[in-house]
């Protein structure tokens, strides 16, 4: 297996002016991103998991290269994109694609659906005939489950499933190494989500895709993904493999969301143990000294305020942001 | 006798492109004290069943049938009687505490204005009540951020106000129209664990609509489940989730990822959410199902009782869903 993406000490600074500051008094800074690192190997699937204001976007959006990195690296087969040429940069453009949020505001109204799927072949691959090009977006519309013969109908005749669908074809026009789907079922119903998971867990498998699923549904995470990172307040907690870390982690902050997250079972759901975590997240724009989740932890200690706690690794792909790290059982019931 | 008794509600809607039918024919009671969920997809009719009993649907909805609160029936009631019933007797909470909160006015003042309205306090009393209030809601500080704005406060909290205010005149019956939806699952579960409190503590009856069959599971004594403005099934939850009787339910179940489970392949629901406008005249499930027969189509299915406490709308004899 070979390593597609690593990303070394990765930091995302966002300049905040105070309304009614003066133009001379220097910004406040947001670390929405601090120091990350981790790799994904080709084929897989890497989810992305932590609360609202985590920094989940703001980390798919500098690995795609729409938000310039403050400080370490990412590398994409091979090359570190902020040292990119403008020609290796259009290449990178078309090898990671994303599909978004809002199927249907992620779609331009006026254009048809045909425009939509064809546009990223007419940018980086302009000498494409028409014929060719309708020719590929009909064999790709019929690939993600759309009927090839609404080639010519605007977004608006298509439910938030079928926009869905559209985006993802979108994404996949180019045949890119990898896709980063940035809460991609979130806006939709339950039967529909289904679909939509299945579909890229298929597409997957079969062009080979690597990727990287950002979700807050824990759940959909697990189905999807072969490594799950934790994210609280732009830093990694843990970092796993999926079954591991839904069962068994070991950082407090893991334990307490997944511990969160009901499951559709009476039984199981009155006799679970759960530690309910207290307050909410604190700002961006002053995190707490020392381990960011410190402020809400029932395992802080007066060393957490201190120094920054070390991503140790545990083996086996198995890394952990904590010094009292203990391995908890979150599906336990009471006896 | 039920607390609220809804009998063969509809609800529906007009629209440039014709009606809308939102809710069809929907009958169901909850019992003082009970919590009772209603599931289902968007456009399910499941907040527009709500909306309808307290009044509050659209301009261009009608509701017909009954909704029986004690025994009156508040969709004919006036305007002036309805007024002294939500709030009061009736209270509900929302998705988006932003859009329930009016921007402009302190916390102080909205909560005050229904205790003075409901149960005549000074200002002064009522201000105290709200703090005290708030206090039980576990928001720190209270006594000062009461005069807060509802900007100054973030989403978990507002809904934490929300509860609050609606628990001002210690209503009997809350309804809560997805209230953890756009909120994040540490939160979610603070919430919901509030809401559990309050159930025991004041014995309040609620009414919990989401689509979140996770959020069910944990909370709510009986399940009812919505399709196309039409119940498909309901019963008790834990026998209800351990063996649905219709097929919509058996789709739901397995069309959701569990935590606790390594699936292969989430086993889907074909097809889209109906469209309200060109609803099927039989079983409004029938494009979808997998077990659709040939019957389904044009023959409505009644919702038969069976078993302890259930009812289920479907041809398909229970047996043989699969």
């Amino acid at each position: 297996m070979s390593t597609i993406l690593s990303v070394r000490d990765l930091s995302v600074t966002f300049d905040v002016r105070r309304p009614g500051s003066w133009p001379w008094t220097p910004p406040n800074k947001l670390q929405a991103v601090s120091q990350m690192s981790f790799d994904l190997e080709a084929g897989q699937c890497l989810g992305v998991v932590g609360e609202s204001g985590s920094g989940k976007s703001t980390l798919a959006r500098a690995i795609v290269g729409t938000v310039p990195s403050s400080q370490g690296v990412i590398d994409f087969e091979g090359h570190d994109l902020a040292a990119m040429s403008p020609a290796q940069r259009r290449v990178h453009r078309r090898d990671v694609q994303m599909i978004f949020q809002d199927p249907l505001a992620a779609l331009n109204p006026r254009m048809t659906v045909g425009e939509i799927i064809a546009e990223p072949l007419v940018t980086h691959e302009p000498g494409t005939s028409r014929t060719e090009r309708k020719k590929r977006v009909q064999e790709l519309m019929e690939k993600v489950g759309l009927l090839p013969n609404l080639i010519n109908r605007y977004p608006h005749e298509f439910s938030g499933g079928q926009c869905q669908r559209i985006g993802i074809a979108r994404a996949l026009i180019m045949k890119p190494k990898l896709l980063i789907c940035d809460e991609p079922v979130s806006a939709l119903d339950v039967s529909v989500q289904a679909q939509v998971v299945n579909l890229l867990m298929a597409l997957q498998r079969d062009m080979g895709l690597s990727m990287i699923f950002i979700a807050h549904d824990l759940s959909v995470v697990k189905h999807i993904s072969d490594q799950i990172i934790v994210m609280y307040l732009g830093r990694q907690m843990e970092m796993a493999d999926a079954e591991t870390l839904t069962t068994r982690p070991e950082h407090p902050y893991s334990q307490a969301l997944i511990s969160s997250v009901p499951i559709p079972d009476p039984a199981l759901e009155k006799a679970r143990v759960r530690p309910i975590l207290e307050g909410e997240l604190p700002s961006p724009l002053a995190p707490p000294s020392g381990c960011v989740f410190r402020t809400r932890c029932p395992k802080a200690q007066a060393s957490c305020a201190g120094d920054l706690p070390v991503f140790k690794d545990l083996g086996q792909g198995h890394f952990v942001a904590c010094p009292f790290h203990a391995a908890q059982d979150v599906l336990a019931v009471t006896a | 006798m039920s607390l609220l008794e809804i009998d063969n509600m509809r609800v529906t809607f007009t629209t440039a492109d014709g009606d809308v039918n939102a809710v069809n024919g929907v009958s169901f009671g909850i019992d003082a004290g009970e919590t009772l969920a209603i599931v289902g997809e968007s456009g399910s009719g499941k907040s527009q069943t709500a909306f309808a009993a307290m009044g509050l649907l659209a301009k261009n909805g009608r509701a017909t049938g009954e909704a029986r609160f004690d025994g009156k029936d508040l969709l004919k009631m006036s305007l002036r009687d309805l007024n002294k019933i939500r709030s009061k007797e009736i209270a509900m909470i929302f998705q988006d505490p932003m859009t329930s909160l009016n921007p402009y006015i302190r916390i102080s003042e909205q909560m005050a204005e229904v205790l003075m309205l409901h149960k005549g306090l000074s200002k002064t009393d009522a201000i105290a009540e709200s703090a005290k209030m708030l206090d039980a809601v576990k928001i720190p500080d209270a006594r000062n951020r009461i005069r807060s704005f509802p900007h100054e406060f973030s989403g978990g909290m507002r809904q934490r106000i929300m509860i609050a205010m609606s628990l001002l005149c210690q209503p009997r019956l809350l309804i809560a129209d997805e209230p953890t939806t756009a909120l994040d699952v540490t939160v979610q579960a603070q919430i919901m664990q509030l809401l559990g409190e309050i159930r025991d503590e004041f014995g309040t009856a609620i009414i919990l609509i989401t689509h979140d069959l996770g959020v069910v599971a944990g909370f709510c004594d009986r399940t009812l489940v919505l399709y196309g403005g039409q119940i498909m099934e309901d019963g008790p939850t834990q026998a209800l989730f351990d063996n649905p009787s219709h097929p919509y339910t058996r789709g739901l179940l397995k069309a959701v990822p569990r935590l606790d489970r390594a699936d292969a392949e989430l086993l889907t629901i074909a097809g889209e959410p109906p469209d309200m406008s060109r609803l099927p005249q039989g079983c409004p499930f029938s494009p979808r199902c997998a077990q659709v027969q040939n019957t389904c189509a044009s023959l409505r299915p009644e919702l038969q009782g069976f078993g302890t406490d259930r009812r289920r709308a479907c041809l398909l004899p229970l047996e043989e869903v699969a």
